[in-house]
């Protein structure tokens, strides 16, 4: 009896510390939260946001100061939308190759490739896109200057082929096979029973898939340090040297930033920008998921 | 009549057939290019840096001399991170997976708390959890710029990857065994540690082997926390302050001589041996465990 009692009590406490090691996760979020708005709130004190959003001149250590961030946001969004381009097509094909025309012997062997791929950390890239990306682009086209955003387009978009395929093809093989046999039935070629049954059949997780790998170049950083330069200057042009959001915080955190100067809270603005933007879109693609569960 | 309608017919297959011919090929293309250019990566960096790799290249300290610089402080400063991250991050990831699975009713309104807290997280950028550590240890725990900081930030950051592998490998117990542990009256505590954990052991230390390597190849989250581009000496405990071979990289591939890349190349290598050993022992690991199930 008394035994069992020691059990009981000895459970509960069990529970309750497992509790205490879940609640860290919530902890996380809310320090996040509380961290990037607080300071942004300071910076907000000495800087006007209307200034902020709509600036296109960004020299936040330089006298006359200005905080504009729309170079960044833009030179962000060049990066995001260079590397969809390489990356979206490529991984999307790459998923139905692997979910309806490969044998199953072709995907044992490739699978693991695209996981090398994803599992190389994105500082190799870097160095990949300065050494080798960027000297062939220089190549053919000689105007490029050393550091511009085409080749960590490049860079980045290759990182994050493996997440679209590997989302894209989970989503497809989700599919019921017996759809697929009906139309095979039917007299269907394989074309026509990826592009007309599979594709439609799982479009919102390939949706869902193309935001989060979006939202992963947004959030990109070390490729970006490397290779696109360190200019915030407002351009459209890819061959140019640019500046990330993710950029500029790394390169101001590599001098020794005081705590309380505006360099400081500019720093966790740009964070908390950084996260808005990437939340919205985790956010986005989820719902799509949850919104049409296919099967 | 007939004929010349499946004379028709038949050529509208043919255009069927060479069409999909047409696309299995672009696809064959499609996958063929991305196994070139993960070779041409590889190949690259192995170009680039095999002949700077010797035994004086790891054993010694960084320099101003590419000749004579080294990743030593690099490797150990890795060792450090690395060690206390997986120390902090295994049994909290574990145990929170065991909660969400063991505790609490998928249904209820603390499990989807806190499971779309964890999606979230997930998808948070690297760089946004060293913003995190700056403000969380660095300054409000005192922590400075030390190695301590940068595993607790590094944890942080891994923590979601390991939560949801273990509930994976959880969830894939047979229930069959779990009641016959509990028809033997063996508390729930007990069936946790005697039966679950045991049965799941291979999936939580492939999905935290994973995530432990995504921690080593981070640079971005630590550049923010303070480790240092530059250190000549070796870390003595938890409290020093620190490099790691991700950041030591990054100061190469930023200098502008020749040979630093050289040396950066030198040192990528270092970490994708270790990276890609991680990784074949989860491969292994995961492979050992499906035939088991099998």
């Amino acid at each position: 009896m008394n035994n069992k009692h020691k059990i009981k009590i000895k459970e509960f406490i069990i529970e309750k510390f497992l509790l205490l090691f879940a609640a860290v996760s919530v902890a996380t979020t809310i320090a996040i939260v509380f961290t990037l708005f607080g300071e942004t709130f300071l910076f907000f004190k000495e800087v006007s946001i209307v200034e902020f959003f709509t600036g296109t001149k960004w020299t936040p250590t330089l006298q006359p100061r200005n905080f504009g961030i729309l170079p960044l946001f833009v030179g962000t969004m060049m990066i995001a939308i260079g590397s969809s381009i390489i990356a979206l097509p490529l991984g999307l094909g790459s998923a139905i190759y692997l979910s309806e025309y490969a044998p199953k012997r072709t995907r044992q062997i490739i699978k693991p490739i695209l996981e090398i791929l994803a599992g190389i950390p994105s500082i190799v890239y870097g160095f990949f896109a300065l050494t080798f990306i960027t000297p062939l682009i220089r190549e053919l086209i000689p105007q490029t200057q050393i550091f511009n955003a085409a080749s960590a387009s490049i860079a980045v978009g290759i990182m994050i082929i493996p997440m679209v395929a590997s989302l894209s093809q989970d989503a497809m093989m989700s599919v019921p096979n017996s759809i697929r046999q009906g139309a095979y039935a039917l007299g269907s070629t394989k074309l026509e029973v990826a592009s007309k049954i599979v594709i439609p059949a799982s479009k919102s997780s390939i949706a869902a898939a193309f935001i989060l790998a979006i939202s992963r170049a947004v959030g990109e950083t070390m490729i970006v340090a490397i290779a696109a330069g360190q200019s915030p200057t407002l351009t459209f042009n890819p061959l140019n040297s640019i500046q990330t959001m993710t950029g500029f915080m790394v390169n101001i955190s590599m001098g020794d930033i005081q705590h309380g100067t505006i360099e400081y809270n500019t720093v966790f603005a740009v964070g908390a920008l950084l996260f808005m933007m990437t939340l919205t879109m985790n956010l986005i693609s989820k719902a799509i998921v949850r919104k049409r569960k296919e099967f | 009549m007939s004929n010349f309608v499946k004379k028709k017919e038949h050529g509208k297959w043919i255009s069927r057939k060479l069409k999909n011919h047409l696309f299995h090929l672009t696809l064959i293309i499609t996958i063929t290019s991305l196994i070139l250019i993960l070779a041409l990566l590889l190949y690259q960096i192995f170009k680039t840096g095999v002949s700077w790799l010797d035994w004086d290249f790891i054993t010694s300290m960084p320099s101003r001399f590419p000749e004579k610089a080294g990743i030593l402080s690099a490797l150990f400063g890795s060792i450090w991170a690395i060690g206390l991250t997986a120390l902090f991050s295994i049994p909290l990831g574990v145990g929170t997976a065991i909660y969400l699975e063991e505790y609490t009713n998928s249904h209820s309104l603390i499990n989807k708390i806190l499971q779309l807290n964890i999606s979230n997280l997930a998808g948070v950028p690297s760089i946004v959890y060293g913003m995190l550590g700056l403000a969380v240890f660095v300054r409000l725990f005192n922590f400075e710029r030390s190695i301590l900081s940068g595993a607790l930030t590094l944890t942080l950051l891994i923590l979601p990857i390991i939560i949801v592998a273990s509930q994976e490998a959880i969830r894939n117990v047979p229930d069959i065994i779990i009641e016959g542990s509990y028809a033997l009256g063996m508390s729930k505590w007990q069936t946790i540690t005697g039966v679950i954990l045991p049965y799941a052991l291979p999936g939580i230390l492939t999905g935290s082997i994973l995530a432990i390597s995504r921690a080593m190849g981070e640079a971005a989250p630590l550049i923010i926390v303070g480790a240092a581009g530059y250190i000549a000496f070796l870390p003595n405990g938890p409290m020093d302050s620190f490099t790691v071979l991700p950041i030591q990289i990054f100061n190469w591939t930023s200098r502008p001589q020749a040979e630093f890349q050289n040396i950066a190349a030198a040192g990528i290598i270092v970490l994708l041996i270790l990276l890609l050993s991680a990784n074949a022992a989860a491969i292994y690991l995961r492979n050992k465990y499906q035939n088991r199930i099998e």
